[in-house]
């Protein structure tokens, strides 16, 4: 009965408590007191949330008249709970995003055109090619910058270096990438003794093999006359092609992988099924942690076709429009985003960045874990023709996953496919543009 | 015979029900290595607590579970605290109003909640509720509500008319038979109706992520999501050894309160 007693008392002061939360998003302060500054951050691994906490609490310290105020959210519903935010007034006034969520909520006014507020210094560390990924119309007829794009992902290839000696193919390395035939050739060389040459995890197949369609020059969208329709031309197919015909006509792709997502095929991979795994930078950090011990890896740069473009998306802090201290908020951003934090930022999440002085930082170029490949492949990305294209959620979706995946599985045919891309594609498309 | 196979099926049962919650108890215990072996293993080779260490070094997870205890027992009191006398009047007393009453808790039931959580949030902010346990509060109950009343109106039917008529015939008002008869065999479904309220709002994601944005107010389910990434990728380890306490509060709760899930009371009661 005690127990009872002091559970329900225990109960009631704790909502009592709660009920002092106050609503809305907590940036408005008092006259004498400090400006509060609430930062949605996403970042979920371990390093990663541990650099983000110590450049919070750095800043507070430094800052005592603009406190930060750190709030964890997740990648998997951040746009749900932003949707919500945003219309009810309550958003975050730092937001940690994706380049590819930006547009739609930049057209719909949400988010602040940071373009006046941009620090020079900050300005000039970041290359253009990353401030691409997050310029979009303003709706006035002007070019917005809607955020500060701070890490980038690109594609490399995972080895496994026992599997690749033995196959004696010549090592592929930054300056020097395999072509895509050479990749070909080398995967079936390695397709021996029950094991295969490569695995491509095509659960989520869009975005990877959008990206590295840049590699031939396809872009999957073209804009004639302010409108954009779908294309799947020659470009476009290379790369589909190619990775079909490593499943099923060169058979040296393990089919087993095709369904799964980008992680999953990892404990195939350490038992020796298949050589190599073509996959974003990040996945290195799953490997280190994973693998058994004495399996050798290495980081090998991802082939090339007539160049060795990719699409880039940017990991990105974007101030909310509604934000009663932008001016405090870009503050803020410019001190978490300088090359030494960036640095921090980017080892943890084992991504790359793009302040060029974060990118020259030893920690960035060692041989130590493919940091100098993964590095060095910063060089090849470009901003992902899709990022601009209004509607490109739904048709990745609604369209291109289920084609994609059909194709893969050889259920249906390269020109089946570049059909439903193209036909079902251009009627999504068309509602945006109405 | 007969018996020992009715208890080898009960065994078989027994372990296909607490199967997840030994795989995430084998789970929070593995190294990462071996969560990444091909063969996955049941007992673990080299238990490690480090999950633990981690789940609970990173996350206030105690703070979450009691926000969550909170937020859950309040929601559930609430709840059939408003659904007992309305299950009553609905089981009870037929008419139009009756049907339509009954029929508008169905369609409730039918809107998807995505559909209403923008004009949801705009009024808890309207009300200073957001950002605040009993905002949250509010809402599982309301959501809860249409349903508890469906099933605590079924336990009521449940209960013969008979009997508050007897209770009338020794003088009893109806008050007095709703307290001293109706309401001790109303028990069982009380008990259920708690339990799947407390259940509801203990494990209910999507309107705390909506309405809880400061940190300090943060639920269970909301601390649990971060140790989760894009596309799917987790941190198995930690996810599971925080999963793993989160489940224990509510196993103590159904623990506790099932001893009053108890059937037959009325068997007999209107043999006549």
């Amino acid at each position: 009965m005690r127990i009872t007693s002091a559970l329900a008392a225990a109960a009631i002061l704790t909502l009592a408590a709660a009920c002092g939360g106050g609503g809305g998003g907590g940036s408005s302060s008092a006259p004498n007191e400090p400006v509060k500054i609430n930062f949605l951050s996403l970042a979920w691994q371990k390093e990663s949330v541990a650099a983000n906490k110590q450049l919070v609490d750095e800043w507070n310290k430094a800052n005592p008249n603009i406190q930060v105020t750190y709030v964890q959210g997740s990648w998997d519903n951040v746009n749900d709970q932003l949707v919500t935010q945003f219309a009810g007034g309550t958003a975050p006034d730092v937001i940690h995003n994706d380049s590819p969520a930006l547009s739609g909520f930049a057209s719909d006014g949400y988010l602040l055109d940071l373009k006046d507020k941009l620090p020079a210094e900050l300005k000039s560390d970041i290359p253009q090619s990353a401030w691409d990924t997050v310029t979009f119309d303003d709706g006035k007829g002007g070019q917005g910058v809607y955020g500060v794009p701070f890490l980038q992902e690109s594609q490399v290839i995972i080895a496994n270096k026992k599997l690749l000696d033995a196959a004696k193919v010549r090592i592929p390395t930054a300056d020097d990438p395999w072509t895509w035939d050479e990749f070909s050739e080398a995967a079936k060389k390695m397709t021996k003794d029950g094991s295969y040459g490569v695995a491509w995890a095509m659960k989520s197949p869009v975005n990877k093999t959008l990206n590295l369609a840049l590699n031939f020059g396809g872009t999957f969208f073209q804009t004639s006359g302010g409108k954009t329709t779908v294309k799947v031309g020659p470009e476009e197919r290379e790369v589909l092609q190619r990775i079909h015909d490593q499943l099923y006509k060169d058979k040296s792709a393990d089919p087993d992988a095709l369904g799964q997502g980008t992680a999953d095929p990892l404990p195939a991979f350490y038992k020796g099924k298949f050589a190599m795994l073509p996959a974003g930078v990040y996945l290195r950090q799953q490997v280190v942690e994973q693998a058994p011990d004495g399996f050798e890896w290495v980081t090998l740069p991802a082939p090339k076709g007539t160049s060795a473009q990719q699409g880039a998306v940017s990991q990105t802090l974007s101030i909310a429009q509604e934000s009663e201290h932008p001016d405090e908020a870009m503050k803020f951003i410019s001190f978490f985003l300088n090359g030494t934090n960036q640095a921090k930022l980017a080892k943890g999440d084992w991504l790359l960045p793009t302040s060029q002085k974060a990118a020259a930082d030893p920690a960035m170029t060692t041989e130590e874990n493919g940091w100098d490949v993964a590095t060095a492949s910063a060089k090849n990305l470009v901003v992902a023709p899709f990022l601009k294209v209004n509607g490109f959620d739904e048709w990745k979706s609604k369209v291109a996953t289920p084609a994609l995946q059909e194709y893969f599985a050889n259920k249906i045919t390269i020109d089946q496919a570049a059909a439903k891309l193209v036909e079902d594609g251009n009627k999504v498309l068309e509602r945006y543009q109405r | 015979m007969r018996r020992v196979l009715q208890y080898v099926a009960l065994v078989a049962y027994v372990v296909f029900l607490a199967f997840p919650l030994l795989w995430l108890l084998s789970t929070a215990l593995k190294t990462p290595q071996e969560m990444a072996l091909t063969e996955p293993t049941w007992i673990p080779r080299e238990p490690t607590l480090a999950n633990f260490g981690d789940a609970f070094g990173e996350q206030d997870l105690v703070g979450a579970a009691l926000r969550s205890l909170v937020v859950a027992l309040f929601a559930s009191v609430i709840t059939v605290l408003i659904s007992l006398p309305a299950a009553y009047a609905m089981a009870r007393y037929r008419g139009l109003l009756n049907k339509v009453a009954i029929g508008w808790v169905l369609v409730s039931q039918v809107f998807p909640f995505i559909l209403i959580i923008i004009p949801l949030f705009m009024i808890l902010r309207d009300l200073d509720l957001v950002n605040t346990l009993p905002g949250l509060v509010v809402v599982h109950v309301t959501f809860t509500l249409p349903f508890a009343l469906w099933m605590l109106q079924g336990y009521v039917r449940a209960v013969p008319r008979e009997l508050e008529e007897a209770a009338a015939v020794d003088g009893a008002g109806r008050l007095r038979s709703i307290a001293s008869v109706v309401a001790p065999l109303l028990a069982p479904g009380v008990v259920a109706t708690l339990l799947f309220s407390f259940i509801s709002s203990w494990n209910e994601f999507m309107f705390a992520l909506v309405v809880l944005q400061n940190p300090d107010v943060m639920t269970l389910p909301l601390t649990l999501v971060r140790f989760t990434g894009p596309e799917g990728v987790a941190r198995l380890g930690p996810l599971a050894a925080a999963s793993l306490m989160a489940t224990i509060p509510s196993l103590i709760f159904f623990a506790i309160i099932q001893r009053r899930l108890k059937s037959g009371l009325m068997a007999g009661a209107v043999k006549g």
